[in-house]
C-alpha cells in the first residue's frame, strides 16, 4: 500500500482538533514526520494478506465483563484534589463559548 | 430577513400542502444499572456532586475500563424488543472531542459496529382518521456512556451564552447510555409530529416494561433529539435537516417538530436555504434557536477502543435474553383488558392517559384494579392535565396509591379526604400517613365525639328526629348531613347513620 500523503493543512487540522498550538512554519516539518510514521505502519499491510483481519487488541479475548456490583469511589475531596479550580464541590472550568451545552 | 427570536412561521396546513416532512429521531436512554458502564461507581440520581466518581470515569492517567455485563444485557434486550439483529461481534470506539463534560477527552461509544441494528417498532398514532399503526424503522441501537453535568454560572440567564464560567459534576459521567437511532421516517405527512410523539411514548413504555431504565424525561434518563427536513414531494431528494436538542417531554417533541416544519417551510418559501445546524428547543417560549452550525463537518476521529476487548454475544445468551422480554404490547393490551373487565373505549382511555403501566404497578403493589384505575384516570389524570405534565411524571407513586387505599379500607379516611391526602402527596408533604397526620385529616372515629354531634343535630331538628322515631328512616339523611357538616366531612357517613338510628332506637329499613 502506498504511504498516505500528509499535507501541512492536514497537520493544521489535526493540531486544531487536538488543541495543539503548532506555529505555521513548523507544519511542513511535522507533515514530513507524520508521513514517515504512517508510511512505516502501512508496510504492515504489504505483509498481511486479505486473510489476516485487522486487529484492535493484542489479546484474542472477547466478552471480558465485570458484574454490576458497586466498587470503591473517591470522596469529593479526593476527586477534586488535583483540580486547578473548584467551586461548591464541582470542577470549575473556564467559559465555554460557541459550543453546545 | 427575520430576527433570530421571532422567525417567520408558515401556517401548518400550508406546510403540508407544499412540503413533505422527513424525520430522524435519536433517543438516548440511561440504563438503570447499579453501577456505571466501565467502572463500579454508583449511579444514584441526585447524589452530592462528585461523590460517585473514580479514576476511570474521571479519566485519570492509567485507569482502565471494565465493562458492566448488565449494561450489555440491557442493550441486547432493548435491541431484541425493537426487533433488531444482534451483532455476532462488535467493538467499542473512541469518539474524540474536547469538552469539559467529558473528562477523558473522548467518549467511549460504538461507531460502525453497533450491538443492535435493523429493527422496527409498530406505533399506534392518533390521527383525524382514527388510530393508525405506523411502522418506525430502527437503524441501530448502540452502547455508549453519559457525560458529566455542566452548570453555567455568572451570566444572567443560566444559559451557556453569556456565562462567565461553568462548573462540572461528574457523577453522571460513565452511566450506561443506549442511543437508539431511527432510519429516516418518511410518509407521515401531516401526522409527522404525532408520529414522533407516539414513537417516543411507545419506546418509553417498552423500556419501562423491560425494566432497563427509569425513563424519566424530566430527570434526563430519556432524551430525544429530533432531525427534521422538508422536501417538495415524496419523490424529491431529502432536504437539508436541522437537529433539535433539549426536547424534554412528549408534548415538546410534537411541538418542536411542528415548529421546525413551519420555520423551515417559511425559509424555503421565501427563497432561502435551511442551514444544517443544531437547534435548541426552549420549553418556556416554545421555539427553537440556532446552536452550533455544522458547516465544518464533525471530525471525531473514531477508532476502536484499545482498552476493551470485543463483545461477541453467543446466540445462546441472546436467546436467553430474548426469553426475558415482556409480552408484545398488543397481546398485553388484550390480556389486561380481559383481567380488568373493561371495554375497548375504557381501555383506550387508560392507554391514552398513559396509565397502563401505572395501573399495573399499582395493582402489583396491592390495590384492586378498580381502585387503581379510579385514581389514575380520575383525580391524577386531571392533575397531570392541569399541570401539563405526563401522568408518570407526577410526584406520586403506585405505592402511595396503595397506602391511600389502605387508609380508606381501615376507615381512617373516606373518599373525600383521600383526595386531600393525594393533593398533599403531590405537594411533597410526604407519605399518605404523614399527610393525614399533618393536615389532621383523620375521620372522626371516636363514638362519643360523634354522639355529641348527633345529639346536637337532633336538638336542632327535633321534628326530623320525631319522623325518624316514627319509622321514616329515609329522613335520617338530614341529620346525618348536619353531623357531617359539623365534623367537616371527617366522619364516616355510614357510621353516623348507624349511630343515629341506634340512638333513636330505630331499626334500619
Amino acid at each position: 500500500m502506498a504511504s498516505p500523503e500528509i499535507t501541512p493543512d492536514d497537520v493544521a487540522h489535526l493540531a486544531r482538533l487536538a488543541r495543539i498550538d503548532i506555529p505555521a512554519d513548523r507544519l511542513a516539518y511535522y507533515a514530513g514526520q507524520l508521513e514517515v510514521i504512517l508510511g512505516s505502519i502501512a508496510k504492515v499491510s504489504e505483509v498481511a494478506g486479505d486473510d489476516v483481519p485487522a486487529t484492535s487488541h493484542p489479546q484474542p479475548l472477547t466478552n471480558a465483563f465485570r458484574e454490576d456490583e458497586p466498587g470503591q469511589s473517591l470522596t469529593a475531596e479526593q476527586a477534586l484534589s488535583g483540580a486547578p479550580s473548584v467551586e461548591d464541590s464541582r470542577f470549575r472550568v473556564p467559559r465555554i463559548l460557541d459550543e453546545e451545552a | 430577513m427575520t430576527t433570530m427570536n421571532s422567525p417567520a412561521l408558515m401556517p401548518y396546513d400550508d406546510v403540508i400542502a407544499q412540503f413533505d416532512p422527513v424525520m430522524g429521531l435519536e433517543v438516548h436512554v440511561e440504563l438503570n444499572t447499579k453501577t456505571k458502564m466501565f467502572c463500579g461507581c454508583a449511579t444514584e440520581f441526585g447524589a452530592a456532586p462528585n461523590t460517585q466518581v473514580c479514576p476511570v470515569c474521571l479519566g485519570l492517567p492509567g485507569a482502565l475500563p471494565a465493562l458492566n455485563r448488565k449494561g450489555v444485557e440491557g442493550a441486547i434486550r432493548i435491541g431484541l424488543a425493537l426487533n433488531c439483529e444482534i451483532a455476532q461481534w462488535c467493538r467499542f470506539a473512541r469518539k474524540n472531542y474536547f469538552y469539559p463534560d467529558m473528562p477523558k477527552n473522548f467518549q467511549t461509544s460504538q461507531y460502525d459496529e453497533p450491538i443492535a441494528f435493523n429493527g422496527w417498532l409498530d406505533v399506534p398514532v392518533e390521527t383525524d382518521e382514527g388510530v393508525q399503526v405506523f411502522r418506525v424503522e430502527i437503524e441501530r441501537a448502540h452502547m455508549e456512556e453519559d457525560t458529566g453535568k455542566t452548570s453555567h454560572l455568572g451570566g444572567a440567564t443560566g444559559r451557556i451564552q453569556g456565562a462567565d464560567y461553568s462548573v462540572v459534576d461528574y457523577n453522571r459521567a460513565g452511566i450506561p447510555l443506549i442511543e437508539i437511532v431511527t432510519k429516516p421516517i418518511v410518509g407521515a405527512g401531516k401526522n409527522a409530529p404525532a408520529v414522533a410523539r407516539a414513537y417516543v411514548s411507545m419506546l418509553r413504555d417498552l423500556l419501562r416494561a423491560l425494566d432497563v431504565s427509569d425513563v424519566r424525561m424530566d430527570q434526563g434518563s430519556l432524551r430525544c433529539d429530533a432531525n427534521v427536513s422538508l422536501r417538495a414531494s415524496a419523490d424529491s431528494p431529502f432536504g437539508t435537516r436541522t437537529e433539535t436538542k433539549n426536547v424534554n417531554s412528549l408534548r415538546s417533541i410534537e411541538k418542536a417538530i411542528r415548529y421546525e416544519m413551519q420555520r423551515q417551510a417559511a425559509v424555503l418559501a421565501g427563497g432561502g436555504q435551511v442551514t444544517q445546524e443544531t437547534r435548541h428547543w426552549h420549553e418556556d417560549t416554545n421555539l427553537t434557536t440556532s446552536g452550533r452550525s455544522k458547516e465544518e463537518a464533525e471530525d471525531y476521529r473514531y477508532f476502536p477502543e484499545p482498552d476493551l476487548v470485543p463483545i461477541a454475544p453467543s446466540r445462546e445468551w441472546v436467546e436467553q435474553l430474548r426469553a426475558t422480554l415482556p409480552e408484545p404490547p398488543a397481546a398485553r393490551r388484550a390480556r389486561l383488558q380481559e383481567q380488568w373487565g373493561v371495554n375497548d373505549t375504557e381501555m383506550d382511555s387508560i392507554i391514552n392517559a398513559g396509565a397502563v403501566d401505572l395501573v399495573v404497578a399499582t395493582i402489583a403493589a396491592g390495590a384492586d384494579h378498580t381502585a387503581a384505575r379510579k385514581w389514575w384516570l380520575g383525580e391524577l389524570a386531571r392533575t397531570a392535565n392541569d399541570q401539563g405534565v405526563d401522568l408518570a411524571d407526577l410526584a406520586i407513586t403506585p405505592a402511595d396509591i396503595v397506602d391511600v387505599e389502605r387508609l380508606i379500607a381501615a376507615g381512617t379516611i373516606n373518599d373525600k379526604l383521600a383526595r386531600e391526602v393525594i393533593a398533599g402527596i403531590l405537594a411533597g408533604e410526604g407519605t399518605a400517613e404523614q399527610v393525614v397526620a399533618r393536615r389532621g385529616l383523620q375521620i372522626v372515629g371516636d363514638d362519643s365525639a360523634l354522639l355529641a354531634a348527633i345529639e346536637q343535630a337532633i336538638a336542632e331538628q327535633p321534628d326530623v328526629a320525631e319522623k325518624i322515631r316514627g319509622g321514616k328512616v329515609a329522613a335520617a339523611g338530614a341529620v346525618v348531613g348536619a353531623v357531617m357538616k359539623a365534623t367537616r366531612g371527617q366522619a364516616d357517613a355510614a357510621k353516623v347513620r348507624a349511630l343515629l338510628l341506634a340512638h333513636l332506637g330505630v331499626e334500619d329499613a
